[in-house]
């Protein structure tokens, strides 16, 4: 693709003042990183608060007599059971159980379920839910809508000064409000590890929502490159690297977003292996995190057992700058899955020692209510 | 020790009699951003120009660095094992690589001065 055919998010200008490195991502030019580096921009982010244009994503409404049941009939959560102001993690399946794409799907207000999608399978997944649920529920795309996150432990106090309603919501909330002078819908989420949120505003309001935040001084604009480095340390898979259309939620370690009444119920699109998988049968590979001995491992990069044979790939890897030290996430059989199996990477050739570990490699810190 | 020399895959070598040092200019080390992890080559391995020499990596992406020349290997910079940085704050200094004891000293000669270098920037 010619970079004449890239599209550019309501923002695109603002990130060239910026001083960014702009790059094809998701058929769109985006930054991937500022003045700073990829290093200063992701401790940035872990120490006081970083701003993502993340606008590439796609954003939907869907609506009709009962959406949140139509949505089901795509999906293994429980969308019925979403409460208003609760949002949720879940993926599209095909009926072979394969993850289509994952996503976010949350009630803000009373018009329906508002979904935010990877920006490099929009308008797939679109075309998809549009076409599977034509006549019980309608899909409209908010293509004039943009996406900012701002993610760190002082998030929650930045935004608070524009938007005084997003200090009440926890994570995995979400609300409507006025704030910047324009409608925005706000969710406690992000994709970083670090408290932080979500903020859906017109495009008309990008600019001028990115200038105030940024305005403050513990805000610093972050590119994708620390978004990669953030959400890897968070052991977050990305779609497209870590989960694809042959992924099941449970060689992707995605169980926890099987919702309880839909597994009882093997209601969902792929259930009759997905549910073998759950117990035990059938499962082929499953998604490790790996502490990695010397050079980072990249996505590609074979995974050996300690004898030497190839027994899986590294789908993402690179250097954890708060871990201090080289992190991936790949796929392995089951029987090497556990904490503590010792494994090799290689890297250039040579075999290096990996270790599996519990993620996530840095602490989550999401700011959750106390009981 | 002779003035630097340059290559147009960013490199240079600085030439002290048959000796010599060999780096990734600050173009380089900008356009990599933050080095992370570098791999330097064991002492005693002879490398053609043009063989890969040694790896520097940045948190995004791993790049190979070409030897200009070819040569033995008598010393390697161990120190950015340790400090990889080193390679972003001097890396027209104390972020070398290694040292090469060149066959044929002319192949220095033969690359890019400073200011032919400065100019083959500007085209990019």
């Amino acid at each position: 693709m010619s970079d004449a055919d890239l599209k550019q998010t309501p923002l695109y200008e603002a990130h060239l003042a910026a001083g960014a490195r702009m790059v094809p991502f998701a058929g769109y030019s985006m930054p991937v990183q500022y003045k700073d580096g990829v290093l200063k921009e992701h401790l940035w982010t872990r120490e006081h608060a970083g701003l993502f244009d993340v606008s590439h994503m796609g954003q939907a409404r869907l609506r009709g007599a009962d959406p949140f049941a139509a949505f089901e009939t795509l999906t293994p959560g429980d969308f019925t059971g979403l409460k208003p102001g609760k949002q949720r993690y879940s993926m599209l399946l095909n009926d072979a159980g394969g993850v289509v794409d994952d996503l976010m799907g949350s009630r803000p207000d009373d018009d329906g379920l508002f979904l935010v999608v990877n920006g490099a399978c929009k308008d797939g997944d679109f075309a998809l839910i549009a076409e599977k649920l034509d006549g019980v529920a309608e899909l409209e795309r908010l293509d004039d809508r943009a996406l900012l996150a701002l993610q760190g432990p002082e998030a929650a106090a930045v935004l608070a000064k524009h938007a005084p309603a997003a200090a009440d919501l926890a994570f995995m909330e979400t609300a409507a409000m006025t704030a910047f002078g324009v409608d925005a819908l706000v969710s406690r989420s992000g994709y970083t590890g670090e408290d932080g949120y979500e903020i859906s505003i017109p495009a008309s309001a990008a600019v001028a929502v990115w200038d105030a935040l940024l305005a403050d001084e513990r805000v610093k604009p972050i590119g994708l490159g620390a978004r990669d480095s953030l959400r890897l340390e968070a052991g977050l898979p990305l779609y497209g690297h870590d989960l694809d259309e042959t992924t099941s939620p449970v060689e992707g370690d995605l169980t926890f977003a099987l919702s309880k009444r839909r597994r009882e119920a093997g209601d969902f699109p792929g259930a009759l292996r997905i549910l073998a998988e759950l117990a035990g049968e059938g499962l082929q590979r499953k998604r490790v995190a790996l502490k990695v001995s010397g050079a980072p491992a990249r996505e590609g990069a074979e995974i050996a057992d300690e004898s030497g044979a190839v027994v899986g790939v590294v789908t993402s890897g690179g250097f954890g700058p708060s871990f201090g030290g080289p992190v991936a996430l790949g796929f392995v059989p089951q029987a090497l899955s556990a904490v503590g199996a010792r494994l090799q990477v290689i890297v250039r050739g040579r075999p290096q020692a990996a270790e599996v570990v519990a993620a996530p490699f840095v602490p989550h810190r999401y700011f959750r209510k106390k009981a | 020790m002779s003035e630097l020399r340059f290559t147009k895959d960013h490199e240079w070598v600085a030439l002290d009699g048959d000796v010599a040092t060999i780096g990734i200019t600050a173009y380089a080390a900008d356009q990599l951003g933050d080095v992370v992890f570098v791999e330097v080559p064991e002492v005693g391995k002879t490398v053609k120009a043009g063989d890969g020499l040694a790896v520097v990596e940045s948190v995004k992406a791993a790049s190979d660095v070409y030897a200009p020349v070819g040569g033995e290997v008598v010393a390697a910079n161990t120190e950015l094992g340790d400090s990889p940085e080193t390679v972003n704050a001097v890396p027209e200094a104390g972020g070398w690589f290694a040292k090469l004891k060149v066959a044929d000293p002319a192949e220095v000669a033969a690359l890019m001065d400073r200011a032919a270098y400065e100019d083959f920037l500007q085209t990019l």
